[in-house]
């Protein structure tokens, strides 16, 4: 995931002394790096080995400092340490906190330079880097360390990618293809591995080679290893090219899930390299392992998931720590999965897609942001790692170089991938409503990127059992640069050239969605006229048992209800209500303006009179659009005061303290109604109705300077306008470049994109029980609100920002 | 053009007659008319050779469906009370997938599984009153049918207006089938409403 972060002023406007001076500084800075890690790199310094290392160097030095002190009171004083230098004290965290801060520094840099990203993909950038820094280093005289470490690899810079994959998967399309899917991530990975290691092991045999000392078992390992398009790589470059929605799904999907089989295979060849041959009953175990692995990995994943949406449920009063249950349940099914020997990837995407619409219904919208912004981050980090790894890792690696070996491989991969691709579709078409093109198949078969998967699990290889594991090597690492660079640099011009149909940038209107709801009823009902269990059928089946009984087992409170089409016009409402407002629409507002009735709260129509009837005083429909239009001209003005203003009404979850104190706010609201009546500048504080979790959080995330009507359900509550307090920084508006350019295939993500800003101020004045107490029934308490409310985020000085000033 | 000469189960000739002779032939498969037919079968209970409403009413998963009465509407032309075999190919027709290779040849009627033509017979499921408009009023009914009790009157009155204001070009204060094709262009309709089993 490159996440880019947009410079805040136009690339022109930006001096060419201002670049030029921080490309300087990186360099320095590189060089610095490079001069420390290479010194320290004498001892070994893979993180996991090194804990007992740098242990017994504390020790030492604590036992060093005691002697010292003993000697203190024995011998002759010695002079006071004032300041003194201890590398190797904090040498183990210092050094991945270079190399991470060198990552981010470089992605920094390569923005910088104008046109440079638009020409080369990122991950060709990084993997040179990545060789500059190894050369550095060999240049200096020092070792290389081994940085692409298989347990380094595999336990910390692969699971952030894949979860962040998994949770912003998009299931429908995934859903969709998923036969398609399937069918090139196992049958043809399964091609894969037997075309080219069959054929290389024939050309071993060939005399003219000297490499007739390579059997078949390794071989066909070799095989399995390279065969696997590696979801990084496909991550990396395909994003930049912002395909459309299926090739990305396709080629995506396939990365993701043949997992399972590179496992079962590795492990398969590995095992019996050592016996020298396979029977017919390790073959049949081998496809019961593979069954295993994969829904073994699912399941692990799935019920991870479905614990960590269980318990988001109670999560309400400790809003805090919520992202990190999303965090560490994954992580955990992660490991959990390899502890078995099972699909790890599988079991991250499983657990990231199962728990996702239960968690976000349940947990903060701040949380929501902290968990997006946390996978984005560390997926983002880990993979310009990976990158810089692969090169450093070649320039360090033993290398066994062997022409035909090297060039067998590569043309061998590419024929077998197309043939592959071919023919798989020309079978998928067959079943495929839409067919896959020919386009389609180049692309398809074009983006079948190898990366650093194959690497470490070439690195893996016991050096005993296989003595060509440095040929193996270096063909593994030649094979991913020839994808990388020649296929990664390639695919966008070739993208453009072949007119591939792009993905569509445009957001979903309530037309699209209204319509496509209606479509998917018409289908089900014509399939259900047919008597044919198609596809509609059994999602419409799935949706139902959803409803009935998940959601109600795993989100917390009302929320369960809410139909989506809602969720959706709420969101559109809202930013279009930014929309209006930023681009200073006038004071009359058309009829698209949210209107009161949009904000009100979702419960069934049968509400008692007699609660409608606990009103405050009656406001009419005429002085609240003067209300309107008088805070609407002051907006401006009014957000100096809103910092104020914040910090004293932000309150905790008004139902938390009862009747009494609800009525004390009641009395408190009537008072500020009269006052704004009165004054013209006054900031008023929201009397927000219930409303749904996503209505508030399309509200938190939206422009601070929308503010739209709020009203009651009855007509006793009076309007009262809201202004959200949220200063604008600018960096808010990169945000919002950085992932429209992301083109995040999220499309939840897709949909707030439009309006994320940095919500870390406080947002959520205090609001009104009153509008509230209206809809509830029976003391529910209502979730939508309070899940706002309740979550003042870590401490209320991080609500202080600087104010914005237009 | 392909003659539907198959052999088909020793059922009403009558029927079987008439379909045979006329243009079945190229909207669907002679498979697709044998496995229909046999849905047809096992719907007409009482072996009428025509379906009533309540035929299709006996459909359970159909009554669970919001829009599953105007499915139904669409199968019985305006004033007819049964539909025979022709009318129900003929509906379901529209939803085999479209053949892209098909030539344009603007001489020749649109094909009834074409995209227009799956438009235009979603568009005649919101038009009840079939006046080439989806009215506000229509819309609402829509709506209501499909988020059933789970939003409040105004609710669906803001997203009715929405909507059509989003869509409407002309200003007219409702949907035109032109505007309505227009509003769905960036869905994939051939794949949206295409199923398996005409394929």
């Amino acid at each position: 995931m490159s996440v880019r972060v947009a410079l805040h002023s136009p690339t022109g406007s930006r001096s060419f002394l201002e670049r030029g001076l921080l490309l300087l500084v990186m360099l320095i800075f590189l060089e610095g790096t490079v001069l420390t890690l290479g010194a320290a790199s004498s001892p070994d310094i893979s993180a996991q080995d090194n804990t007992g290392g740098g242990h017994d160097r504390r020790d030492d030095h604590r036992g060093i400092a005691g002697s010292h002190e003993h000697t203190n009171y024995t011998y002759t004083k010695k002079a006071f340490p004032v300041l003194s230098l201890d590398y190797h004290h904090i040498q183990v965290p210092f050094e991945i906190s270079l190399w991470v801060l060198l990552a981010s520094l470089m992605k920094l840099g390569f923005h910088l330079i104008p046109r440079l990203s638009s020409i080369v993909p990122e991950s060709c950038l990084l993997i040179v880097v990545g060789l500059l820094v190894g050369g550095l280093i060999k240049l200096a005289g020092e070792e290389v360390p081994p940085v692409l470490d298989s347990n380094l690899f595999f336990l910390c810079l692969l699971p952030p990618i894949i979860l962040d994959a998994g949770y912003f998967l998009p299931i429908r399309p995934f859903m969709e293809n998923i036969g398609t899917i399937l069918m090139f991530a196992v049958v043809g990975t399964l091609w894969n591995a037997f075309f080219v290691g069959g054929l290389l092991y024939a050309v071993c045999q060939i005399e003219g080679t000297y490499l007739s000392q390579v059997e078949l078992l390794p071989c066909l390992l070799f095989g399995s290893i390279i065969s696997a398009v590696d979801p990084v790589a496909v991550l990396a470059v395909f994003e930049e090219i912002h395909i459309n929605e299926l090739l990305h799904i396709l080629v995506f999907g396939e990365s993701l899930l043949n997992d399972a089989v590179t496992v079962v295979l590795y492990h398969l060849f590995e095992e019996y390299s050592g016996a020298g041959e396979v029977t017919p009953t390790d073959v049949i175990l081998g496809v019961i392992c593979f069954l295993i692995v994969s829904l073994g990995g699912i399941a692990v994943g799935a019920i991870y998931g479905i614990l960590a949406a269980f318990t988001s449920r109670f999560t309400s009063h400790t809003r805090v720590i919520e992202p990190l249950f999303v965090f560490v349940y994954s992580y955990m099914a992660y490991l959990s999965a390899e502890m078995f020997h099972l699909s790890g990837i599988m079991a991250l995407i499983a657990c990231g897609a199962v728990m996702r619409p239960y968690v976000e219904a349940n947990i903060s919208h701040k949380s929501h942001t902290t968990v997006k912004y946390f996978l984005k981050m560390w997926s983002s980090v880990s993979e310009t790692l990976i990158f810089i790894f692969l090169g450093v890792a070649t320039v360090a690696g033993p290398h066994a170089w062997n022409w035909t070996f090297v060039s067998v491989t590569v043309i061998l991969c590419l024929v077998s991938r197309v043939i592959g691709v071919v023919g798989l579709t020309f079978i998928i078409n067959k079943f495929r409503i839409v067919k896959l093109t020919t386009k389609d198949q180049f692309i398809v078969a074009y983006g079948g990127l190898r990366g650093a998967i194959a690497f470490s699990l070439g690195y893996l290889l016991d050096k005993d059992l296989f003595p060509m594991r440095t040929m193996f090597l270096t063909a593994i690492i030649t094979e991913i640069f020839f994808t990388v660079f020649v296929q990664g640099m390639t695919i966008k011009p070739l993208v453009d050239l072949l007119a591939v149909k792009k993905k569509q940038e445009a957001k979903r209107s309530i037309n699209e969605e209204i319509h496509t709801q209606f479509l998917d009823h018409l289908l089900t009902g014509i399939e259900d006229i047919c008597g044919h269990y198609g596809h509609h059928h059994w999602k419409d089946k799935l949706n139902r048992f959803n409803k009935k009984y998940i959601k109600k087992c795993l989100i917390a409170g009302e929320r369960y209800k809410e139909p989506q089409l809602i969720a959706f016009y709420h969101k559109m409402e809202f930013k279009q209500a930014i929309e209006l407002v930023e681009s200073g629409g006038g004071v009359k507002l058309p009829s698209a303006m949210p209107s009161q009735v949009s904000m009100q709260n979702i419960q069934p129509k049968k509400l008692p009179p007699a609660v409608a009837e606990r009103a405050l005083p009656q406001f009419t429909k005429g002085r609240e659009e003067e209300i309107r239009k008088i805070l609407r001209s002051n907006l401006q003005k009014t957000r100096q005061r809103l910092r104020s203003y914040n910090r004293h009404t932000l309150v905790a979850d008004p139902f938390e303290d009862g009747w009494n104190d609800f009525l004390l706010k009641k009395q408190r609201m009537i008072e500020l109604e009269k006052k704004m009546t009165e004054m013209s500048n006054y900031l008023t504080v929201p009397a927000a109705p219930p409303d749904s979790p996503t209505m508030c959080r399309a509200r938190l995330a939206s422009d601070p300077n929308a503010f739209y009507n709020i009203k009651a359900s009855s007509d006793g509550v009076p309007t009262i306008q809201v202004d959200l307090a949220s200063p604008q920084s600018p960096d808010s508006v990169n945000m919002l470049n950085e992932f429209s350019k992301r083109g995040a295939t999220d499309q939840g993500l897709g949909q707030r994109e439009g309006a994320t800003r940095d919500e870390d101020q406080g947002l959520m004045m205090k609001l009104s029980s009153a509008g509230k107490e209206e809809k509830e029934e029976g003391g529910n308490k209502n979730p939508g609100l309070m899940r706002c409310l309740s979550d003042p985020g870590p401490s209320n000085e991080d609500e202080e920002d600087e104010p914005f000033l237009p | 053009m392909i003659w539907c000469a198959a052999v088909l189960p020793n059922t009403n000739t009558n029927s079987m007659n008439r379909w045979f002779s006329c243009f079945l032939f190229n909207i669907v498969t002679p498979a697709h008319i044998v496995r229909l037919y046999d849905r047809f079968e096992a719907l007409d209970k009482e072996k009428t050779g025509h379906l009533r409403p309540q035929d299709f009413g006996a459909i359970n998963r159909l009554a669970m469906n919001p829009i599953g009465d105007r499915i139904i509407g669409a199968f019985f032309s305006p004033g007819q009370e049964t539909v025979d075999f022709h009318s129900f190919v003929r509906i379901l027709a529209h939803f085999r997938p479209a053949d892209k290779k098909r030539p344009k040849d603007p001489s020749m009627p649109e094909p009834v599984n074409s995209r227009t033509s799956k438009l235009k017979f979603a568009f005649q499921l919101y038009d009840q009153d079939k006046d080439g408009k989806i009215s506000r009023a229509e819309l609402l009914q829509v709506l209501r049918s499909m988020l059933e009790m789970q939003v409040t009157e105004e609710q669906l009155e803001s997203i009715a207006d929405r909507t059509i204001q989003e869509a409407d070009l002309d200003k007219d204060d409702a949907i035109s089938f032109e505007e309505f094709r227009k509003s769905l262009e960036k869905v994939n309709i051939d794949h949206k409403m295409s199923i398996r089993f005409l394929r």
